[in-house]
Parts: C-alpha cells; sequence; structure tokens
C-alpha cells in the first residue's frame, strides 16, 4: 500500500509543484525558470475565457443540479411505498458510461439537423430546429443539461440518505406541538441535514471547477471557444500540440486550480462551520 | 401512503388526511414519477430501440417504433466488424485488474492501519486524509510522466495496462472507507485470535476479511463502475495501441466511420454491463452511494 501510494499519489504531487517551475520536453534534462510558467499562463487569453467558463459552467451547474435533486429527495422521502422504485429510476443515468452518456445525447438528442430528438419534439409545435451546441449562447447550458442528467442520480441518494436519517420522533413532536409544514421543514429538517447539503455544494463546486469530458467530447471547447474549460486548457497545454512542450504551463495551471480549490474549501468549511450541525 | 403504516414522515398523517396537502404533494410525487421515467429511464430505452433499428429509420424518424422492422444485424455488426467484442474484452481485462489492485491496496492497507496500528500509522493516515483533499486534476500531467519515464525503473509503461492497474489503486477513499469499517469490527475477537495463536497473516484472511463482505462488495462494485466509466486515463495511455483501448476511449474514435444504427448498437453493448450489474445489485449500488455521502459528510 505505501508503495502504490507513495508512488501514484504523493510523488506525483510533490512533483507537480515541480514541474510548474521547470520546463522540460522528456528527452533534453529540464531546467529551472521560476515563475515563468505561471506568467505564461496568467498573459494568456485563453486563460481568461477558460476561467469564465468554467465559473460558468459551474453557475449553471448548481442552478440545475442543486434545487432539483434536493426537492425529488424530498418527495420521494415521503413515499412510502415506491421509494425503491424512485431511488433506481433517479440513479439510473448514473451507471451509463459518460461517454455513451454523451454521445447519445451529441449526436441523437442536440442532433443539430431537423430529425435531432429534441428538434424533433419542438418541430411538433413549429419551432427549430436549433443547432444546440453549434452556437456560443446554447453550448454551455447544452453540455450542464447533460452533465446533470448523467450525475444527478447520485446527488439524489445522498439528499435521500440524509431526510431519511432524520429522527422521525422529531417530526412527531413537532406535529403534536403543533407546528405547521413549513415550521417543520424549516425548524427540523433544514437544521438536521444542513451539514450534507453544505459537503454536497462544496463538492459540487469542486467537481464542476474540474469538468473535462463534457466539453473534451461534445464541442473540443468550441464552438469560438465557448466550452474551453480549465482541465481542457490543461489538456491543450500539455498534450495538444506537440507532447511535452506545455508540461510546464500545464502543471502551474493545475497548481493553481487546485490551491484555489484548497482555499476556497477551508475558506468555505470556516465560514459554515458555525451554522453546521453535524 | 396507507393508514397502516405508522412512522410519520415530513407530514403527519393528519396532514396526510388533509385533502389540500395530499392533493399537492401526490400530485407533485405523480409528476415527478413521469418525469423520473421520462429523464432516467427513457434515454435507456431509446438506446436500446435505436441498437435495434434500422440507420435509415433512426436517421429518419428518431422517435418512430420500427416503422421498417427489426434489426438485429446491428449488434451482430457491431460485434465482430467494429471490433466492439474485442474492446469489451479490453474493458473487462482492465476493469478486473483495477479491481483487484484497488482491493488489495485498500484491504491490506485498512488491516495494518485498523487491526495491527503501528507507531507511524497515524501518520500515514493523516497522509492519506490529505490527498482526499488533493483535485484530480493536479495528478494529471506529473503522472503521465511518470508513467512514460518511471523514476529508478528504466523502462516505460505508456501503452501497457500497468499503467492503469497500479494508479487505480491509489484510492485514499477505498482505504478510509475499509477503516471505517474495520473500526467498527469488535476487537475482543482479535484479542482471542490472538491468544489462539494466530498471526497477522491468519488474522487477515480467517477473520477480517470474511467479517468484512459487505463493505467488499461496496467497494468493488463501485472499483469496477468507475474502470468502465473511465475515459482520460486509459485516452492518454493507449493513445497509440487502439486495439489494446477500453470501449470508452475506442466509442468516440470509431463513430466517424460507423452508421449511426451500428453505433448505437456499440454504445448499447458499452452500456450492458454497468447496466445489468445495477439491475443485480441495486441496493449495494444505493447504500453504497448513501455510504459515500455519509464519509463526506
Amino acid at each position: 500500500m505505501l508503495v502504490i501510494f507513495t508512488a501514484f499519489s504523493w510523488y506525483p504531487i510533490t512533483r507537480l509543484v515541480v514541474l510548474s517551475l521547470q520546463t522540460t520536453n522528456l528527452v533534453d534534462p529540464p531546467s529551472w525558470v521560476g515563475l515563468q510558467n505561471f506568467r505564461d499562463v496568467l498573459n494568456d487569453p485563453l486563460f481568461m475565457t477558460a476561467l469564465k467558463n468554467t465559473a460558468y459552467f459551474a453557475l449553471l451547474a448548481l442552478l440545475f443540479g442543486f434545487p432539483i435533486p434536493l426537492i425529488a429527495a424530498v418527495l420521494i422521502s415521503e413515499s412510502r411505498r415506491f421509494r425503491g422504485a424512485y431511488s433506481a429510476l433517479a440513479y439510473l443515468p448514473v451507471v451509463i458510461p459518460p461517454v455513451v452518456g454523451v454521445m447519445l445525447w451529441r449526436y441523437v438528442f442536440y442532433e443539430p439537423s431537423s430529425v435531432g430528438l429534441f428538434n424533433t419534439v419542438l418541430g411538433w409545435f413549429h419551432m427549430g430546429p436549433y443547432g444546440w451546441l453549434q452556437s456560443t449562447g446554447t453550448a454551455m447550458p447544452a453540455l450542464v443539461v447533460e452533465s446533470t442528467w448523467a450525475n444527478a442520480g447520485t446527488t439524489v441518494i445522498i439528499y435521500l440518505a440524509a431526510l431519511m436519517s432524520v429522527d422521525r420522533d422529531l417530526y412527531d413532536a413537532a406535529s403534536v406541538d403543533g407546528a405547521s409544514l413549513w415550521r417543520k421543514v424549516w425548524h427540523v429538517t433544514v437544521p438536521q441535514i444542513r451539514g450534507v447539503l453544505l459537503v454536497m455544494f462544496m463538492l459540487q463546486i469542486i467537481g464542476t471547477a474540474q469538468v473535462f469530458l463534457e466539453p473534451y467530447l461534445f464541442t473540443s471547447g468550441g464552438p469560438a471557444n465557448a466550452t474551453l474549460t480549465l482541465l481542457l486548457l490543461v489538456y491543450q497545454y500539455a498534450f495538444g500540440n506537440s507532447i511535452g512542450v506545455g508540461f510546464g504551463q500545464a502543471a502551474a495551471l493545475s497548481l493553481m486550480v487546485a490551491v484555489f480549490l484548497a482555499i476556497f474549501s477551508l475558506v468555505f468549511l470556516r465560514l459554515t462551520r458555525s451554522w453546521s450541525t453535524t | 401512503m396507507s393508514s397502516e403504516e405508522k412512522t410519520g414522515g415530513l407530514l403527519s398523517h393528519n396532514e396526510w388526511a388533509r385533502r389540500d396537502l395530499r392533493w399537492l404533494f401526490g400530485s407533485a410525487q405523480a409528476l415527478l414519477f413521469v418525469l423520473l421515467i421520462l429523464i432516467g429511464l427513457g434515454p435507456v430505452v431509446w438506446l436500446a430501440k435505436g441498437a435495434i433499428t434500422p440507420t435509415i429509420d433512426t436517421l429518419r424518424n428518431p422517435l418512430a417504433l420500427f416503422p421498417h422492422g427489426v434489426a438485429w444485424s446491428n449488434l451482430t455488426e457491431a460485434w465482430s466488424q467494429v471490433h466492439v467484442g474485442r474492446y469489451f474484452w479490453n474493458t473487462v481485462v482492465l476493469a478486473f485488474g483495477s479491481w483487484l489492485c484497488q482491493i488489495v491496496v485498500a484491504t491490506t492497507g485498512a488491516f495494518v492501519l485498523s487491526v495491527l496500528r503501528p507507531a507511524w500509522g497515524k501518520f500515514i493516515y493523516w497522509l492519506l486524509l490529505g490527498t482526499l483533499f488533493v483535485p484530480a486534476i493536479v495528478l494529471v500531467v506529473p503522472l503521465y510522466i511518470e508513467i512514460v519515464h518511471p523514476p529508478l525503473i528504466r523502462h516505460s509503461f505508456v501503452e501497457s495496462y500497468w499503467a492503469i492497474w497500479l494508479p487505480a489503486g491509489a484510492s485514499a477513499f477505498n482505504v478510509v472507507l475499509m477503516k471505517r469499517f474495520f473500526d467498527n469490527l469488535p476487537r475482543e475477537l482479535f484479542e482471542a485470535a490472538k491468544i489462539d495463536g494466530a498471526g497477522p497473516v491468519r488474522l487477515f484472511f480467517s477473520i477480517v476479511l470474511p467479517l468484512s463482505k459487505p463493505i467488499l462488495g461496496v467497494v468493488s462494485i463501485f472499483a469496477i463502475l468507475a474502470e468502465w466509466k473511465n475515459f482520460l486515463w486509459p485516452f492518454l495511455v493507449l493513445t497509440n495501441s487502439p486495439d489494446r483501448q477500453p470501449l470508452s476511449v475506442r466509442l468516440p474514435a470509431i463513430q466517424p466511420q460507423t452508421q449511426i444504427g451500428v453505433l448505437l448498437a456499440s454504445m448499447l453493448i458499452a452500456s450492458l454491463v454497468p447496466l445489468i450489474g445495477f439491475l443485480v445489485f441495486q441496493r449495494t449500488f444505493l447504500r453504497g452511494t448513501g455510504l459515500g455521502g455519509a464519509l463526506k459528510g
């Protein structure tokens, strides 16, 4: 175990810091360049684009991916008889391999001609056809919709587990005291699941900051870099042109993202500690 | 929702009896059910339908139900002519190796940390917890360089399955999950076994492993599913050997020269193992997901 973790976890993390300060092409011995890689990345106009796109993706993903699973989980938790069926249906997209999911959406649902599945349905109402992935305005939301479809199942199940672990007696006690439905939601449910909600919020930010598969397979960052995300930029630096030339910049950018996420998590945990009950 | 149910939820029995609330919640649940069928089941059913529909029909009207019969040939063509069969076995081999590596590392690691508890165990455990907070983005570039030019060993692992199997083992999440489970096993059992003369190896195989079947199931399922879904890493390290790539890497590559019917059949084949696995082990899947949430929380 120690060997595996040293080789594939602790060593690469250290190596990343070293790499970000070097220039290397895998053939000649690397040379130290100080903070040059960081300067290169920060001066790259694509960096700002990728940063904005990633923030946009994260924001949209939160808008879709935070309230919808929560409402679904509340409704499911109140169903006595069909809880299992609801959970299984909600979780089903999660087990589809992401590559299959993306291809299904790209070549069938989002197909830009009038025979794409969405365009067929819209055609019944005499709308479209729309090029979902081909326009800079709709490409990113289209990615987020697919990504939410693919991932929301996990969130629903985790919320459901949290809701089911709320002590039933608390509800009964509140009811006996004459609490209304809203008072019960506000004073019993929310405080009890707040810890899980906050952590899921944080994990979602961390996850969406590293989104790669959807922009890579759907649009390769296009149209006109409208879906270029930070990890996609890392990939382009490292493997885009000739392999090895941009390893330094790629390492510098990954390190910046990682440090940002670490600071974000610490600040977030610190700020929310006072109102987290668990 | 029958009145025999005694456990009250968010809504008490009185509230379930109130007509307005009952109507509101009931219809919201019904709506959710329809939506879930449409969103959760719909794409899967459509994929299965598309996989056995002639390409021309899928292209003309994606929502029609077999206007010109069923094309089972899509499936056989995908399996043999597009070589999906070979990629399928590649995926199986990759998933099996990654699973084995993860199980060996997680069980032995957690055993040392939880049962044997050496003096340096605490320190290692903190290092492990530390890696849980390191985002995956950090590993891509340095791990790739390490695979191409490993330190100490003069042999490149690129284009080899070891490049995928071995790093898969370094999952701190698995070790932590496993350790928490081992921590809850009764320690008297270990003491009794030691008094009876069982060494650490015996303890591991005869007592700890048989007791941890539930957690082994959870870790196994998620290990296999994760490798089945994996794209970026095998895509990077197996770039130049298409014959050895798994389905997730091959599917986007064969798309341009494959007609849509056969492509959908290939995609269905790629989804079958996780889908069937989910249907069979549904409970483990859902419990494991909740467990992961509890650990994170």
